[in-house]
């Protein structure tokens, strides 16, 4: 019995691997061939880029001031407290601005999409879109995947800035630092690979947040409960899968380009 | 009618020269060619069968009421004529071309013309009301102003016109049952599907439906499959007729049927009866005469 139920399951996981394979390429490819739903791609990008802004400004502005908070009181102990800006710049544009931008942007995008495409599915609006001759993975998915990726990248710089500026409050007004001095070591000892790492992360997490999101919306079933679930589903994989790309893309971009 | 009537060809008789002979050849078929044909279709999802063997047609300006019971695989059988599900066996045409088959990127050409209605209008919510009635024209890159007329055409046959700029969230049921009829009416389809028209209204809301139904029928003579379980609305789509210079339904004289509203029954996704109003009446299936009952 235990080995039927863990049969069925491993069945079902690579099912839903491949379903969700197949799915993400659909999407991508729609963007090579007409008909092309550009005003879509517009609303979602104000959706995603506009809407999320605030909480992604926010989470960066209150991570930087806690890392320039945290590091300083370690640093000072080596009477290091002068590289603070040079640890927050780097530790927010390498790691913690792509991560945080992506997994605040999935808490918000990933679960609406699942739940506006979920919505759609149980109440037959999306079988209504077909009848009339319309695509919905062209007219629904790939503007939001597109859009997503894009806008996560503006989003992730906006964190990033935002997170300097963070440390830097905190290092003028609470641990009685120069400013001048804070931006001079932030800005003196950022390399190019340290920038390339920070932008490649949020095109994956882009990718991530609006595939997942909208595959499991598409794939809705049971009514309202479905809903829920799919949202819950949505939200939960992507957040680990944007952890886990994180860490396989830092090891590779590690490797291909290493910290001087 | 047959529940194979669209496959049906002439008996060739007994042939004179024995059995070892090569095959007659095909005839060709007779009369106008179906909008839909059904042969031999089966679905069944997760190992369970749905629709099992499933034959029937639906010829040019006949309107065919589909019946039973809640759960009997009506509404999947109307999602499979227009390819929105795809069989797991048997063969279906629409407008004379496979679509058991056909890729998803050419049924959306094929189903622009065909209409469907939906359970509960599946209108869509972030839209007005003008822009779900004009979907598909605005998916067409039709001009604006050409959409608001034919927007207002169509809502005028469904007599909402005032509902133009409003939001489904707005609507009744009812309403929004008819602004659902008026999106699928406004290509012009040949072919309508209606899944459970009135399914959930109150008595007169469903009659102004069955109604409108009649008056496509009748007016512009669109074939059409119509699914339902209420048999009060299938027989008032075979004893009336849409009268247009009064602008409404009125009875057929007694005894008289409309001969183009025949009926189609489902019982645990089998067809079991396919036939007129007067068969249906004097069939002798058990389960049509305890549904009729």
């Amino acid at each position: 019995m235990a080995t039927y139920s863990i049969d069925r399951t491993a069945k079902q996981l690579v099912l839903t691997v491949q379903e969700y394979s197949l799915f993400a390429y659909r999407a991508v490819l729609n963007l090579f061939s007409a008909p092309r739903y550009w005003p879509e791609f517009l609303v979602q990008s104000d959706i995603i880029g506009f809407g999320s802004a605030p909480i992604v400004i926010m989470s960066g502005f209150f991570t930087g001031g806690v890392l320039a908070l945290q590091s300083a009181a370690t640093l000072s102990e080596f009477g290091a407290a002068a590289v603070t800006g040079r640890f927050v710049s780097i530790t927010m544009i390498r790691e913690l601005g792509p991560v945080l931008t992506g997994i605040m942007v999935a808490g918000r995008n990933a679960s609406s999409m699942a739940s506006e495409l979920g919505s759609m599915v149980v109440t037959e609006q999306i079988d209504a879109m077909r009848a009339l001759g319309v695509d919905p993975m062209r007219k629904l998915v790939t503007p939001r995947l597109f859009s997503c990726i894009t806008m996560l990248l503006f989003l992730t710089i906006l964190a990033d800035a935002f997170g300097i500026l963070g440390g830097a409050a905190v290092t003028v007004f609470m641990n009685h630092q120069d400013g001048t001095q804070y931006f001079s070591e932030a800005w003196e000892h950022l390399r190019y690979p340290d920038i390339i790492q920070g932008l490649a992360k949020p095109l994956f997490s882009g990718f991530i947040i609006a595939s997942i999101g909208c595959f499991y919306g598409m794939r809705t079933s049971g009514g309202t409960e479905g809903v829920g679930r799919s949202t819950i589903q949505a939200v939960v994989t992507a957040s680990v899968l944007i952890i886990f790309v994180d860490f396989l893309v830092t090891q590779v971009l590690l490797t291909l380009l290493p910290p001087l | 009618m047959s529940e194979t009537a669209a496959f049906d060809q002439p008996d060739p008789g007994p042939s004179p020269q024995g059995l070892n002979q090569a095959p007659p050849l095909e005839l060709p078929p007779l009369g106008p060619r179906p909008v839909v044909a059904f042969r031999n279709v089966s679905i069944a999802f997760d190992g369970k069968p749905v629709l099992q063997d499933v034959s029937f047609s639906v010829a040019p300006a006949e309107t065919r009421i589909l019946l039973g019971p809640a759960g009997v695989g009506k509404s999947v059988l109307l999602k499979l004529v227009n390819g929105l599900i795809r069989p797991d066996q048997g063969s279906i045409q629409l407008f004379g071309q496979e679509i058991a088959t056909m890729p998803e990127s050419q049924l959306f050409a094929l189903r622009t013309r065909s209409g469907m209605v939906f359970q509960e209008g599946a209108l869509f919510d972030s839209l007005t009301v003008r822009d779900n009635v004009g979907y598909q024209l605005i998916s067409e890159g039709v001009r604006d102003d050409e959409i608001d007329t034919r927007v207002h055409e169509a809502l005028r046959f469904v007599e909402l016109d005032q509902t133009f700029d409003l939001y489904p969230v707005s609507l009744s049921g009812g309403m929004r049952r008819r602004v659902a009829i008026a999106r699928a009416l406004i290509h012009q389809p040949e072919l309508i599907l209606y899944d459970s028209p009135t399914g959930g209204l109150d008595p007169v809301t469903s009659t102004t439906i069955i109604e409108l139904v009649m008056k496509e029928r009748d007016v512009y003579r669109t074939p059409s499959l119509l699914v339902t379980h209420r048999l009060q609305d299938a027989f008032t789509l075979c004893t009336h007729r849409f009268d247009k210079d009064e602008g409404h339904m009125v009875p057929l004289p007694e005894g008289v049927t409309n001969p183009d509203t025949t009926f189609l029954m489902l019982e645990e996704g089998r067809l079991i009866f396919d036939g007129s109003l007067h068969e249906l009446l004097h069939t002798d299936n058990n389960f049509v005469r305890e549904f009729l009952e």
